[in-house]
């Protein structure tokens, strides 16, 4: 198989991933936006924090409003996070990787990129914003679906569920970091808010539901942050994940050692990790580290199988 | 829209599936004879159900419609054109018999160059093209072949007879059209299909990877074969995915191909380097390695070039081939193919004037209003003067470019290219069109049955290029029986 097509159905999944998962975010904060009360703290400008480009955000956006905000999350296209960029970019990798995947993926990925262009020129997302954001999820997970189904699970696919899953990891600390904010509000007691704000992270991660019937006990901060971290079976979390890329790794593509290596020593750190004593306080600062070392493994990933060493003497 | 042959009229003009208005055509009188008997509603339905078949299959062509340069998907006519075998073995025979002339000739030219001190061709003709690449001569491709795959344009004048018009000896395109507009009109008319011997045309892909695997450097059971192509934003980047999936080949980039310091060709896999054997390659000469030509080329891979000289990776068609189908050479096929096949060509040239010579520039610069003007090499119908329908401005344009620069332009008559039933809105008309069929060429010889039919969709029009109107029709080699 090909290094550069390798890479191009790692991209088309992390983007795709991306796209869903923004989609996630900016449908559940509207809605905890309308339900907290005002002035507990948490505002639109936390939504650009997680994205992690609050320098872009600041040069390109004069105040952090909710319609700026949006804005930049949906339809800006100079940024790789927004949806409409993130899909644009799927759909560029899929279109040139087109005679490994299935016909019907590019066709409903390039179906769900004209349906989101077309709803984001115009202003009613804001109107609509809840059924247009569902309709982006449903279609993203139709087409990990239709993936998963209809291609052979060789390297090709392989990559597909590499990229997914970093991707998804990614994300998932993203929205653990939103947990981690702190409220304040005079007269409401601190536990009530902050339970609150946890059943929002995990319902923008579809994880409330599972929480439940894995925990069985009501929502409690320490315990959903366990949840999302450590969880072996929720998809979501992040654990998971990294258990599925290191399956990925082991037992179908060559050359994996290096890149195993630095999965096995994420599981570790995750494994190791204390809920209740990150909860206490360094939550955000593990999180960071977390995600510096998605990137060395993204690195370690491209170094492995898709800029070969030859390229760069040449 | 009942089709009525007694009041479908070609003129003046030589009609592929009627004779005289009422008599089809021995070969056609089958399918004449079924498509009357189909009620105007009928046959509505048989063109949507192609048009819903293509729209299915669109998503294919139509995708690049929002960048530039970008080909849309033709207009597809549900008649299609029928040519009885016993003629078309003939053209089989005489495009054998070209492709083998001009693959000793492009042969020769890097070699010896025998047919210029013999005088056949002229030595300036030779050194002034821009086709003729330095960086080959000496060169020595398998079986001496150069173009391993070539589509010649063939059309039919008044009188009937069918002319080479041009020949594509670099890369030429269109036959996935070809393969796809079979497909469609099996789902549109399978009952012809069943009654009717018509020689298939599918199994293209199957001959194009027996022909490339002929031309592999290392005797294998497997070579590694790849399709090379420009990348998604050219024309026919459909047709290059389509031709590698078929074949099961790798469809690479320049970027995905390097040249070792053992002058072999290798891509870059996730297993890492893995050696390939032949490149079936859709970008052109100038852009394959910038070691060798355009230093700024991106398409390419340095070190290319030697790695072909070498012998380790075999280059289809060959760099340098294009040489062949220089428009001025173009006139001399005809000599090339008793020089060195000592035969009469079977498929004749369209007569044509070489403005090089002096008394025939004289008479091309008297009748440019009843000339076409061709530049030496250009494709698809670029830079060229249609001299009836031209303005005097344009003729004139035309005469300062032909005086100024004569070795780059030859004429020729306009011809009145035959025409086939089309539908045309709620009629069927009489439109003109041509035929591409493909040639392959190692060892051995392969040619299409029939080719890729282009129609010039527009009344009275004669340009079939689909950037133009044109559109396309399956193209039927019908086995009467008999002889």
């Amino acid at each position: 198989m090909l290094s550069r097509v390798a890479e191009r159905l790692y991209w088309m999944a992390r983007y795709l991933e991306r796209a869903e998962n923004t989609a996630r975010l900016v449908k559940v904060f509207s809605s905890m936006m309308l339900d907290l009360p005002n002035g507990v703290g948490l505002n639109w400008r936390q939504l650009v924090d997680v994205s992690g480009a609050h320098e872009y955000f600041d040069r390109n956006y004069r105040s952090s409003g909710e319609r700026n905000v949006i804005k930049y999350m949906l339809s800006d296209t100079n940024t790789h996070g927004s949806v409409i960029s993130s899909l644009a970019m799927a759909r560029e990798n899929i279109r040139t990787t087109r005679d490994l995947v299935p016909s019907e993926g590019w066709e409903h990925v390039n179906e769900l990129y004209l349906f989101a262009r077309k709803k984001l020129t115009g202003k009613t997302y804001l109107k609509d914003r809840h059924e247009f954001l569902s309709e982006i999820v449903m279609r993203c997970q139709q087409i990990t679906g239709l993936l998963a189904g209809t291609m052979s699970h060789g390297p090709a696919y392989q990559f597909v569920r590499v990229g997914r899953n970093l991707e998804r990891a990614d994300m998932t600390t993203r929205m653990i970091d939103v947990g981690s904010a702190t409220l304040i509000v005079p007269g409401v007691e601190l536990e009530r808010l902050e339970n609150r704000l946890w059943t929002y992270v995990l319902r923008s991660l579809s994880a409330h539901q599972m929480y439940r019937q894995y925990v069985r006990r009501r929502i409690q901060p320490d315990q959903v942050l366990a949840f999302l971290l450590q969880n072996m079976v929720f998809p979501r979390a992040v654990a998971h994940t990294l258990g599925e890329i290191a399956t990925c790794f082991e037992d179908h593509l060559p050359h994996s050692e290096e890149p195993l290596r630095a999965v096995l020593r994420l599981q570790r750190l995750v494994a190791e990790a204390d809920a209740e004593k990150l909860h206490a306080g360094g939550l955000h600062d593990f999180i960071d580290l977390l995600q510096l070392e998605f990137g060395n493994l993204h690195q370690l990933i491209s170094g492995t199988w898709f800029s070969l060493e030859l390229d760069e003497a040449v | 829209m009942e089709i009525e042959w007694t009041t479908y009229d070609p003129g003046e003009f030589y009609d592929e599936m009627i004779s005289s208005p009422g008599n089809p055509r021995r070969a056609a009188r089958a399918i004449a004879g079924y498509l009357q008997k189909l009620s105007a509603r009928q046959l509505g339905r048989r063109q949507n159900a192609a048009d819903l078949a293509i729209a299915e299959m669109g998503v294919t062509f139509t995708v690049y419609s929002e960048g530039a340069n970008i080909d849309r998907t033709w207009p597809f006519d549900i008649i299609p054109r029928i040519i009885p075998l016993r003629e078309w073995s003939r053209i089989e025979e005489g495009l054998e018999q070209r492709m083998t002339a001009l693959n000793m000739f492009i042969h020769d030219l890097y070699h010896e160059q025998k047919v210029i001190t013999d005088g056949i061709v002229p030595k300036k003709l030779i050194s002034g093209s821009k086709s003729f690449l330095p960086q080959c001569i000496d060169a020595s491709p398998r079986f001496n072949v150069w173009a391993h795959i070539c589509g010649s344009d063939l059309v039919r004048d008044r009188d009937g007879t069918l002319y080479v018009l041009e020949d594509n000896l670099r890369v030429p395109s269109g036959v996935s059209y070809m393969i796809e507009n079979r497909s469609i009109t099996k789902r549109v008319f399978p009952e012809l299909f069943r009654k009717h011997r018509i020689l298939p045309v599918d199994d293209y892909p199957a001959h194009l990877f027996d022909m490339l695997a002929s031309l592999s450097p290392r005797p294998l059971d497997y070579p590694e074969i790849v399709v090379m192509t420009p990348g998604i934003y050219n024309s026919a980047y459909f047709e290059h995915a389509y031709l590698a999936q078929q074949m099961g080949a790798e469809l690479v980039e320049g970027g995905d191909l390097v040249v070792d310091d053992d002058d072999c060709v290798y891509m870059k896999t996730i297993d890492g380097l893995q050696r390939v054997d032949v490149i079936y390659r859709r970008v052109n000469d100038e852009f394959l390695d910038p070691e060798a030509f355009r230093e700024d080329s991106t398409l390419g891979v340095r070190g290319l070039m030697r790695a072909w000289r070498a012998g380790n990776v075999a280059l289809a068609n060959a760099p340098g081939a294009g040489v062949a189908d220089d428009k001025v050479i173009y006139t001399y096929v005809p000599d090339i193919i008793k020089y060195y096949l000592d035969q009469d060509p079977i498929i004749p040239n369209v007569p044509s004037w070489r403005c090089a010579d002096k008394a025939q520039r004289e008479y091309v610069l008297a009748n440019l209003d009843q000339l076409v003007v061709k530049p030496a090499n250009e494709s698809g119908g670029y830079g060229m003067l249609v001299g009836p329908h031209a303005s005097a401005v344009e003729r004139g344009k035309f005469a300062n470019l032909i005086k100024r620069n004569p070795r780059n332009y030859i004429a020729q008559p306009t011809l009145g290219l035959s025409t086939a039933p089309t539908i045309c809105g709620q009629h069927v008309e009489p439109r003109h069109l041509d035929l591409r069929p493909f040639i392959l060429q190692s060892d051995r010889t392969y040619v299409t049955a029939g080719g890729l039919t282009r129609v010039a969709l527009r009344k009275g029009s004669l340009v079939v290029n689909s950037s133009q109107g044109g559109g396309s029709k399956d193209t039927w080699i019908v086995d009467t029986g008999g002889n």
